[in-house]
Order: structure tokens, then sequence, then C-alpha cells
């Protein structure tokens, strides 16, 4: 059995002492209207990687705070050398460059107004040359699983996820829990019916508390709308693949976490602090609950799947794991951990474990993930209500 | 007999067809242990991953999975059948 301890882990240690497994130079956008300026730079200079979204004006409240707050983060993710932040005006623009210069690590803002897209262009690309040579510069060195962030949350669940997918990755959870690792996993809705589980399993009265208190809010959410999720929770694909209900799919998404506690709630796109295993209040739409992860620091990501959900993201690699035959059969290409033996009985959950540890430890190594190679780079804002 | 049903506990009211059962055919049942949870005659064609009902459900009555009620049946359900939207529904959110 292998000990999450043992992993041979090497990464880019960013000034903030975090360590990153990717070394991405990035070029954001603050909002929708800056994605062309952004995509430009992205174009002009080998090595950065432009990050378009639909978001940015006229939000406001909560809401508007969650986009500052993902931007940041994303920009903040130890994955992330260096940013280049692209918005329309200075203001907000600074807002973000601000946040993650804070973790020391270099980062430029540009805004069009006054300047037009083509001078904007120019200057950032200016920047993002001089980035992304600052960034070939840096060199992976070892780190421990202590010091490693990462996430879980599974897509087009089916009965297989809740009998091999997700508890391969909650037996993985405990043994990098163990070791203290610091571990996100959320899904508010997807806990309909083992809420009681989750709560069972905070540390203290206050995180049970905060954590009843967000999953009540999402259920109020549900009950306003007064309409039957059927179909949308569970999806056609999760109905499809033979799950029934909202409990059966809860079920099998919490083990994902095994018999992991839970030390912390927290809101969507913060950063845990401290070893162990977190809650975040998310969405379970797949790209948005990832992306959320990559701004809360997650520097990778477990997913199980059992139709066969083919996410990845632009800042964290994605390991899929699967339990269906048939997914295996069609779909192997988004596969990096085939987990059907335990279906067959010739695999246990301990065994799936360190296939799977053995994954974490190559893609933390620098081997692309599936979702990698085939470019699947959904980076999906969470929008909480509608715009001014 | 090799298995073709696979239950969480051993106790469940459903398991699980790892494999597209036909109709007609007797399927072999394990918990994933590996623990004999003997086997069942299929009333329907019942496709991969989806349920097939252990024992006869009376309507209304929970439906056990994980060792849990998972939703309820909407109408009497025969053992060996297939259990799904169609016989089994929610016992949260309902409008």
């Amino acid at each position: 059995m292998i000990s999450a301890d043992k992993l041979k882990l090497t990464g880019y240690r960013r000034p903030d002492g975090r360590f990153g497994i990717r070394n991405h130079v990035i070029i954001l956008p603050v909002d929708d209207i800056s994605n062309a300026a952004a995509e430009g730079v992205g174009m002009l200079i080998k090595g950065t990687m432009a990050l378009p979204h639909a978001y940015g004006r006229l939000q406001f409240g909560e809401d508007l705070e969650l986009t500052f707050r993902t931007l940041a983060g994303i920009g903040r993710n130890p994955n992330i050398a260096a940013a280049v932040i692209i918005g329309i005006e200075p203001k907000w623009t600074d807002r973000i460059v601000k946040e993650i210069a804070k973790t020391g690590k270099p980062v430029a803002g540009f805004s069009i107004e006054r300047h037009g897209d083509l001078r904007t262009i120019e200057m950032a690309a200016r920047k993002a040359k001089e980035f992304v040579q600052y960034a070939t510069e840096l060199r992976r060195e070892p780190f421990r699983v202590k010091q490693l962030c990462m996430s879980t949350k599974c897509g087009e669940s089916d009965t297989t996820t809740g009998l091999a997918s997700c508890p391969t990755v909650g037996r993985c959870f405990e043994r990098l829990s163990n070791a203290g690792a610091t571990l996100i996993f959320g899904e508010t809705t997807e806990l309909t019916g083992g809420e009681d589980i989750v709560k069972s399993r905070c540390i203290t009265p206050k995180v049970k508390a905060d954590f009843q208190r967000v999953f009540d809010d999402y259920a109020d959410l549900v009950k306003s709308q007064g309409v039957d999720l059927l179909g949308s929770q569970p999806t056609e694909g999760n109905i499809r693949g033979g799950l029934t209900t909202i409990e059966e799919k809860a079920m099998g998404n919490i083990m994902k976490i095994g018999r992991c506690q839970v030390r912390s709630v927290l809101e969507p796109a913060v950063e845990p602090r401290g070893a162990g295993l977190h809650f975040m209040d998310s969405s379970s739409a797949a790209a948005e609950m990832v992306t959320l992860c990559a701004a809360g620091g997650s520097v990778v990501h477990y997913f199980p799947t059992g139709q066969g959900n083919v996410i990845g993201n632009p800042v964290i690699p994605v390991i899929k794991l699967s339990g269906n035959p048939l997914t295996l059969q069609t779909m192997s290409e988004h596969i990096d951990v085939d987990v059907t033996g335990i279906l067959r009985l010739e695999m246990n959950l301990d065994q799936a474990a360190d296939a799977a540890l053995r994954v974490l430890e190559s893609t933390c190594n620098g081997r692309f993930t599936a979702a990698e190679t085939l470019r699947h780079d959904e980076f999906v804002l969470t929008k909480l209500y509608r715009s001014a | 007999m090799k298995h073709s049903i696979l239950l969480h506990e051993r106790g469940d009211d459903v398991g699980v067809a790892v494999a597209d059962l036909k109709k007609g055919s007797t399927a072999g049942a394990v918990t994933l242990e590996g623990r004999s949870a003997g086997s069942v005659k299929l009333l329907h064609n019942v496709p991969l991953g989806h349920k097939v009902a252990m024992r006869p459900l009376a309507k209304d009555a929970a439906v056990l999975k994980y060792g849990r009620p998972v939703g309820k049946a909407v109408q009497d359900i025969p053992r060996g059948a297939h259990v799904h939207t169609h016989n089994m529904k929610t016992l949260r959110w309902m409008v």
C-alpha cells in the first residue's frame, strides 16, 4: 500500500512559500470586453495563456465580490508563475493586481480606456515577454505532501462512481489527509440526502453550524424556485447511468471524502487555512466548481466520473477516474485512472487508491493528464445573481 | 456463479447491474467485499449501472441502498424488477 507521505513530488516554490505543479504565465481579463486584448497578448507571446470569461461588468454585492475573489485567486494560485491583468478601466484592474501582488509573484495590470486595444496589447505583451523569460528560468524542486493543496469533485456520476471511483478518491484522501495535505471538496446541493453524514464529520460545533447554514441556503434556493429538479439533479446523464434520486447521487458523491473529518467551511473561492479536508460552498456544475477550487489554491484535482464528463481546467490538472466499463471502452482517451476492476472484484479500494496516487505523483511531476493533452481548458466563473 | 449484481450493503433493497442483464436470466449478487447475496431472476432487461430489486418493495416503502433510504417506491415493485425513475422517487425536494 502506497503511503501518501512517501510520494516523491516536485514543483515550483512561489515567493509566498506555496508550491505549484505547473508554471503558467496567464493573461487574465477583468471583464468580458477585455477578452479580445487578453487573447491578443496570448497569441503574440509564446508561453502565455489567456483566460477569457463571460463576466465582470455591472455586477454588484456578493456576486461582484465572488468574481473579484475568483479572478484574484486564479492569479494567486501556485500553478501561476506570473500574471498580466487587463481590464477596461484601471480601478477594478488594480484591485485584482493588488490581491495577486500579496503573494510576491510578478503581476502587472493594464487598462484599455485612453489607449485602445492595440496599444494595450503592445504594452501588456512587452510585460508578458518579460514574465515568460522569468518563468522559464524557474526550476522544479522537491516538496512534501503536507505542502500540497488539492481538490475533488465528481461529474456525470452514475452508480459506478458510488461503487468504485468516488470511494477510491475517499481512500486517497484519507491517506493524504493523514500525511498533512490540504484538501477541498464541495458541491453543496449534491450532498442532499447525505448532509447528515458530512455534518457529523465537522470537527467543532461552529463548523457544523457553518455547514448547516450553507446547506440550508441552497435548499431554500431550490425550494424558492418551486420546481422539480429531476433532470437537473440528478442530471439526464446521471439518470441514463442508473441514478434515480438526489439522495442516491449524494451517497456516491460523499464517498469521495472517505472517513476524513471536515476542518472548516469555506465561502466559494476562499483559500483554506491549515491541513486536512475543507468544505467549499459551491455549485455542482463541474467547470464552475473546479474553477472555484483553483481560485482557492488547489493545484491538482481528482475527478471521478461514471458516464464520462470530459472537463478540464486551464490552471490545475484534472485527473479523471472511472469504474464504468462502457466509458472505458468508448471514451478511454479521457480517463487517467481505470478502476473498473472494482466492479469485477479484481481490485480492492486500497489497490485502486495506489493506482490513483501513482497518477497523482506523476501528474505533480509534470506528466500531462488526459484533459490537459485534449486541451480541456474550461474556465468558468460562478455567477450568483443577475447584474445591475 | 460469477456475479453480475453488486450491493453496497448486504441488506440493501436494490443492487447495481455490473453488465447489461437480460430479462428471464438469473443474476448472482455479491457485496463489494465479495460476500454472496444470493441470486435473482430478472423480470426486465436491466442496463449496466441500473438497479434491480433484491426483494419485493411495497408502494411508499423506503428503498435502501448504502444501508440508507435513497428514495421511495411509488408502486409495488416485485423482486427482480428494474428500479428507476418510473417506479422510484426522491424523498427530498418534493414540490
